[in-house]
């Protein structure tokens, strides 16, 4: 994990405990003290995780609102299979789990907090709705794997053939894996390549969050997302 | 009006949701004449609704102004995608213009459309910040479980930010629905055809037993009405006021004593025993009216 630490902040720039799954801690971003919590090793989010996530949110609300100092930012390292399936997980309602760290989320974004999303391995479904998508903004590393379901599964499911999944998926960013398609669908806001300098572009990805949703938009300019910016306006309009 | 009792779970979309307001209060925002499909259905050569599996509008009910979506569990399992997310994301929007008494939201959903994945995923996403920034704004957001299809994955999630969830006995909410866990982690850890068991982990009872529902319900249209009626008023005459640092810190403290007292539990048998219910044949007989009272709740 040092190996991304250093090249996302620097080295000697971030104080980063390891605790099973999850990764919680401080850095420091142009001079700025930022706030970590991640998940690592393809984390499948159950409630212990969530608890821990929100309980971290809400530690850096509450200390920055005992203080004169601006909101620190929060930065999220990404890292998710997706939800834990299992039948003990779904009986403590998980889903609810996953709504307080989104309502966790919101109100870090109504006390100031910026909050930056990075993807440094996979970002699946359930998992990534709860962890990472409620960010201001979400970045991608290269080797990021971003999707709700392989082709495979979905063919089998939707009982269309991998074959024209495959061509589909050619012409259409709507259904098949790839950070690639969640960026021309907005949901990403920038794509970190491996000769960037990602210190530089994590600093960028700070300066350029907005507190509005602006999914949909960029979905649209990107022509990716042609439909939902349109209905959503239609309907808020009628 | 009509008292004549009409089931919640087998009833359509559209039937709910005009039984469930004043009569003929119904206005309906993009309409299925207008044909707004789903271009991602059509491509795969799968069949469209021409409200693409969503109704919404306004409406009032007991008086009250109202903006309320219904989604059809029999139409691609209330799956979301791209325009489905729209219309509930763009009445989310209305709702900070016209300002209603409450946004209701009939639930009757599996989650992601899985044909338009992506676009659903990131629907659900946006619908949930627009949940949230909705009710910071004052406007609660009720949630109606009742459907055939429950509330599951995302639309499992976005129940549970809204600020009141009313749930039937056949209602179902969960994130991963039985049928998903059974097909990826074994019969033994799930299986979805013992349906005491789905209803002793997901239903509506066990749901309200726990807290993760606000109000249990009979399964009966006029019921989801009284019941909503009824919360209508109360925050006509107080607003509602969004969770802040407090009550997010005890909601933290009681979602990590759950998940402790429970570590081990994976049978709602054992919820419904720490609710103070002795026999769980007798949870599962219990008219909606005992076991509520059992809760403690005045009825």
């Amino acid at each position: 994990m040092n190996i991304l630490f250093n090249r996302l902040f620097g080295a000697e720039q971030h104080n980063i405990a390891i605790d099973g799954d999850f990764l919680g801690g401080y850095a420091t971003v142009d001079g700025i003290e930022v706030a970590i919590i991640g998940t690592r090793n393809k984390a499948a989010i159950n409630a212990s995780i969530s608890l821990k996530v929100a309980e971290a949110i809400l530690t850096v609300i509450s200390e920055d609102a005992e203080t004169s100092r601006l909101p620190r930012p929060i930065i999220f390292l990404v890292d998710t299979q997706g939800q834990e399936l299992s039948r003990h997980e779904e009986l403590l309602g998980l889903n609810g789990y996953f709504a307080h760290v989104a309502q966790c989320c919101e109100l870090a974004r109504i006390h100031g907090h910026r909050m930056i999303s990075v993807i440094h391995g996979e970002a699946v479904s359930g998992g990534f709705l709860a962890f990472g998508l409620m960010a201001d903004r979400v970045c991608a590393l290269p080797e990021a794997q971003v999707r709700v379901m392989d082709l495979r599964a979905m063919a089998k499911v939707t009982k269309i053939p991998y074959e024209k999944l495959l061509v589909l998926a050619e012409e259409s960013p709507v259904f098949a894996p790839g950070a690639e398609n969640y960026w021309r669908m907005g949901a990403i806001h920038d794509l970190w390549s491996e000769t960037d300098d990602w210190k530089c572009c994590l600093i960028a990805a700070l300066a350029q969050t907005e507190n509005e949703d602006c999914r949909a938009r960029l979905g649209l300019e990107r022509s990716g997302r042609e439909l939902a910016a349109q209905i959503a306006a239609l309907v808020a309009a009628a | 009006m009509s008292t004549k009792q009409i089931n919640y779970f087998e009833a359509s979309a559209r039937t709910r949701l005009e039984a469930l307001v004043d009569p003929d209060s119904f206005a309906e925002i993009c309409p299925p004449h207008l044909r707004y499909t789903s271009p991602h259905l059509t491509r795969l050569n799968a069949p469209v609704a021409f409200d693409d599996g969503v109704i919404v509008g306004r409406a009032s009910l007991a008086g009250h102004r109202v903006l309320v979506a219904s989604q059809e569990g029999k139409f691609n399992g209330g799956a979301v995608g791209e325009v489905h997310g729209a219309k509930l994301r763009g009445l989310m929007e209305r709702a900070l213009i016209d300002r209603p008494v409450a946004v209701l939201l009939l639930v009757d959903s599996g989650g992601v459309r899985l044909h338009e994945a992506n676009a659903g995923l990131i629907a659900i996403s946006e619908l949930m910040r627009a949940v949230l920034r909705t009710q910071v704004a004052g406007i609660p957001v009720f949630a109606l479980i009742g459907g055939s299809c429950g509330a599951f994955g995302g639309m499992g999630i976005v129940s549970r930010l809204c600020a009141e969830v009313i749930i039937s006995e056949q209602g179902r909410l969960g994130l991963s629905g039985p049928e998903v866990i059974e097909t990826v982690k074994g019969v033994e850890e799930f299986d979805s055809r013992d349906r005491a068991m789905v209803w002793r982990i997901t239903g509506g009872k066990v749901r309200r037993a726990l807290g993760e529902a606000t109000h249990l319900v009979d399964d009966d249209v006029h019921a989801f009405r009284s019941m909503t009626a009824q919360l209508l008023d109360a925050y006509a005459a107080e607003q509602l006021k969004s969770a802040g640092l407090a009550e997010l810190t005890e909601r933290q403290q009681l979602l990590a004593v759950r998940a402790k007292k429970y570590a081990e539990t994976r049978d709602g048998r054992i919820i419904f025993q720490e609710s103070g219910f002795k026999e769980l044949e007798d949870v599962a007989l219990m008219p909606i009216d005992d076991f509520n009272r059992q809760l403690g709740e005045a009825v």
